[in-house]
């Protein structure tokens, strides 16, 4: 398939992303959900604000999702990354990696969650009690 | 020849706009915008620093020259850590 990549304000559907690469020759599904948390590094964070550079971190994930097709032979795959305003435990990216065998999906997600966190033009910004900052890993 | 910079995150709070055209000689690279946006904003200084690039939505190196209407965005460091240079722009 195709594969389903969303970057959206609006809050993310896993339900939806799990359907799209859900396939009767494919027996495993990897879901990988980042959330925010409500602490870091000390500090008690109100909420996440995250920015974009829309067009390219598209472009990026297109890429890495290529990489991990290749890679691992797993071809049904969504990412979905949200932007804006995020509140404490509401999802900020959802990886979907379908495959027939589990070990490909574990290691592509995996691949893709970790490579997207370094290469891709998504930037988050810290509201915390006790100020604002701009996250640089 | 025109180049047109757009700002996100850091950056965008110091520049305090989403974007602008900026006018360099012809035969200008990368590096030559960063020096004349330093000059324009000093307040960029210790961002830049830390700021890959992209042109035309793709990584590419401070040597890189620069032609009429291209999309310049300095890239300043995402939350997941550094990235190999070398792996970006060779993708």
């Amino acid at each position: 398939m195709e594969p389903l990549i969303q970057l959206t304000r609006e809050p993310l559907d896993r339900d939806t992303l799990i359907a799209a690469v859900s396939h009767s020759s494919a027996g495993g599904i990897v879901v990988f959900e980042g959330v925010v948390r409500d602490n870091a590094r000390g500090k008690q964070v109100r909420y996440l604000e995250y920015d974009t550079y829309e067009e390219m971190a598209i472009a990026q994930i297109r890429t890495i999702i290529q990489e991990a097709q290749q890679r691992w032979g797993v071809d049904r795959i969504a990412v979905a990354h949200r932007f804006g305003r995020l509140e404490i435990g509401e999802a900020s990216v959802i990886i979907v990696v379908a495959s027939p065998h589990r070990a490909e999906a574990f290691d592509a997600c995996r691949y893709i969650i970790d490579t997207l966190k370094t290469t891709v033009p998504i930037w988050k910004k810290e509201v915390a009690t006790n100020g604002e900052e701009w996250v640089e890993g | 020849m025109n180049i047109r910079i757009r700002y996100f995150a850091s950056l965008r709070e110091v520049v305090g706009q989403n974007e602008e055209q900026l006018t360099l000689p012809e035969g200008a690279n990368v590096a030559d915008m960063r020096t004349a946006l330093l000059t324009r904003y000093p307040r960029l200084q210790p961002i830049m620093e830390r700021c890959l690039c992209a042109v035309n939505r793709g990584y590419v190196t401070p040597e890189t020259i620069l032609h009429e209407g291209d999309e310049l965005v300095f890239i300043p460091p995402m939350g997941g850590g550094r990235p190999l240079e070398v792996q970006l722009w060779n993708r």
